[in-house]
């Protein structure tokens, strides 16, 4: 029996469709930052924000992870979902960030 | 800001406001920070309010225009496989009557709003936009005031009522509660998917103006601890799946691709059918339980709702209890300023109403509900599918007896799973919610 339950079923979403929808207002300062891009590279080797993230902040490049806070959903998993704790995440500054329209 | 206010809130979500309009009513001088372009911008929630604690803060809620989505009768419980499932609903005419909007959907932008202008009118001072991002102490250590994110940001207070929510820098910055581990909170996310109002109406098969709640589990959160919900607002139904940030790390599964699996699942995607996403969101679930709730109060501030765990992952119920809450301290906070004490000790009033209400016997009730499903996930994987095989293959009609029908699912049963470990399941799941 499948024990995951979802039968090796893959599905292909855009997460930038799914961003598109929502309302931010970016602030020009991130409120996220690696604190060392060379413990992602060195120690870390799960590498959950790359699967966790929601809005998909955080992408693995040649030799670094970006982060791309202007779409963040402020949930904060990354924060202490991150094994080495190696992020630093603060809300945005107040009033910008995402606003949302139903809630 | 040079003026010292009786009470400074931190958020304006249920727990604040509610705490805001309380002490606005009692005269008590009192300011709210919320971080969000406007109160309720930052918010979400499955959508579920109770009116039975609204009205214990604002009793004409309904002739105060409160924006209430749908009015909640039936109530149903998907117990899903990969391929079908169980469903399990109750309607009853009270919830249309007598108990109306014992339950109702709200969407917390709108809401939050609301209950803010409600206690700006009442006299509260709200004020959007701005992060408290530290807390100021005495020399003894005592709060005595907030440090927000403005020019000369620096508010003092007698009391500071800690109303932020379950994701909360400022806690993590200052310790006045611990950081959530990552198997104590549930990543949730949420799309909003609009559709005509007679749409909804008719394929929840609802009178206008009634609503019906899905709360869902098993085979969708992809084996892991979680659950799923489908409310119907008016126009819209919320979409919202989750699992604790623990598996979903640990699994390396995309959160809006569970989303995307969900809303494909045979039971939901003729609910949804032609309905356009209009907002996708994300939160966490405070559920962590009774054993991961902090100390609620010290010397100069308490701390009210998700931000203090106050949340019932069982029976969904969480905004309920911020308001409670809320309501709760401001009558501490109001007592300990008459009496000139607003120590430790001058605010245990407000452990004694806690214990008192329904809030902590409630989470004490169900303390070993969390821990029973991190620790039996069978509950999200086999379980679901052998449900599943069992009603599935006792309804196919193809000549086969049932007795030989019966043996191959005890076969199937017995294959995936020990009777010692199915039975300890069962025995362990009744004690952790009896």
């Amino acid at each position: 029996m499948d024990k995951r339950g979802d039968g090796g079923i893959k599905i292909k979403v855009s997460i930038e469709d799914k961003l598109f929808l929502d309302r931010f207002k970016v602030a020009e300062e991130p409120h996220i930052r690696i604190i060392d891009q060379a413990v992602c590279q060195e120690r870390c080797e799960e590498q959950p924000c790359l699967y966790l993230c929601p809005a998909n902040v955080y992408r693995l490049e040649k030799d670094h992870i970006s982060v791309a806070y202007e779409g963040c959903l402020e949930c904060g998993s990354c924060r202490i979902g991150c094994p080495q704790l190696n992020i630093e995440w603060r809300f945005p500054l107040g009033g910008y960030g995402i606003s949302h329209k139903f809630g | 800001m040079k003026e010292t206010f009786d009470v400074a809130i931190v958020g304006a979500g249920p727990a604040g406001i509610a705490a805001a309009y309380c002490l606005a009513k009692k005269k008590r001088k009192v300011i709210v920070f919320e971080r969000g372009e406007y109160p309720g911008a930052k918010n979400i929630s499955g959508g579920v309010l109770y009116g039975h604690d609204l009205a214990q803060v604002i009793p004409d809620y309904e002739k105060q225009r409160c924006p209430i989505e749908r009015n909640i009768v039936e109530s149903r419980l998907w117990y899903l496989s990969q391929d079908g499932g169980y469903s399990l609903s109750y309607r009853d005419k009270i919830f249309a009557d007598e108990r109306r909007h014992n339950a109702f959907t709200v969407g917390r932008a709108k809401f939050d709003r609301w209950f803010a202008e409600q206690a700006q009118g009442a006299g509260a001072l709200v004020v959007s936009g701005t992060v408290v991002t530290d807390l100021l102490r005495d020399q003894q250590g005592k709060i005595i005031g907030v440090v927000t994110d403005r020019a000369e940001g620096e508010v003092r207070a007698k009391v500071v009522l800690l109303a932020d929510g379950i994701n909360s820098p400022l806690a993590a910055k200052t310790g006045f509660r611990p950081e959530p581990k990552s198997h104590q909170v549930a990543l949730a996310v949420k799309e909003v998917i609009e559709l005509p109002e007679e749409v909804v109406d008719e394929r929840f098969a609802v009178e206008s103006g009634h609503g019906v709640t899905i709360e869902v589990l098993g085979a969708v959160t992809r084996g892991m601890d979680g659950v799923g919900v489908i409310y119907t607002n008016k126009k819209s139904l919320s979409v919202c799946i989750g699992a604790t940030v623990e598996d979903l790390a640990r699994n390396k599964v995309r959160p809006y691709e569970m989303l995307e699996l969900f809303k494909a699942h045979p039971m939901v995607a003729p609910l949804i059918k032609g309905g356009k996403p209009v907002e996708y969101m994300a939160h966490w679930l405070a559920e962590g339980g009774y054993t991961a709730i902090p100390q609620l109060w010290g010397d100069g501030f308490l701390i009210a709702g998700d931000s203090g765990m106050l949340f019932n992952a069982l029976h969904r119920e969480g905004s309920n209890m911020a308001m409670t809450s809320g309501r709760l301290a401001a009558e501490t906070i109001i007592e300990a300023l008459q009496a000139g004490d607003t120590s430790q000790a001058g605010l245990s009033g407000y452990g004694r109403r806690l214990q008192d209400g329904y809030i902590l016997k409630d989470l004490k009730k169900y303390k070993g509900f969390g821990q029973f499903l991190r620790g039996h996930n069978e509950v999200f994987t086999t379980l679901p599918a052998v449900a599943g095989l069992a009603a599935r293959e006792m309804l196919i009609v193809n000549g086969v007896p049932k007795k030989a029908k019966q043996k191959a699912i005890w076969r199937e049963l017995r294959k995936t799973i020990s009777l010692r470990r199915l039975a300890k399941i069962l025995w362990a799941g009744w004690r952790s919610v009896r």
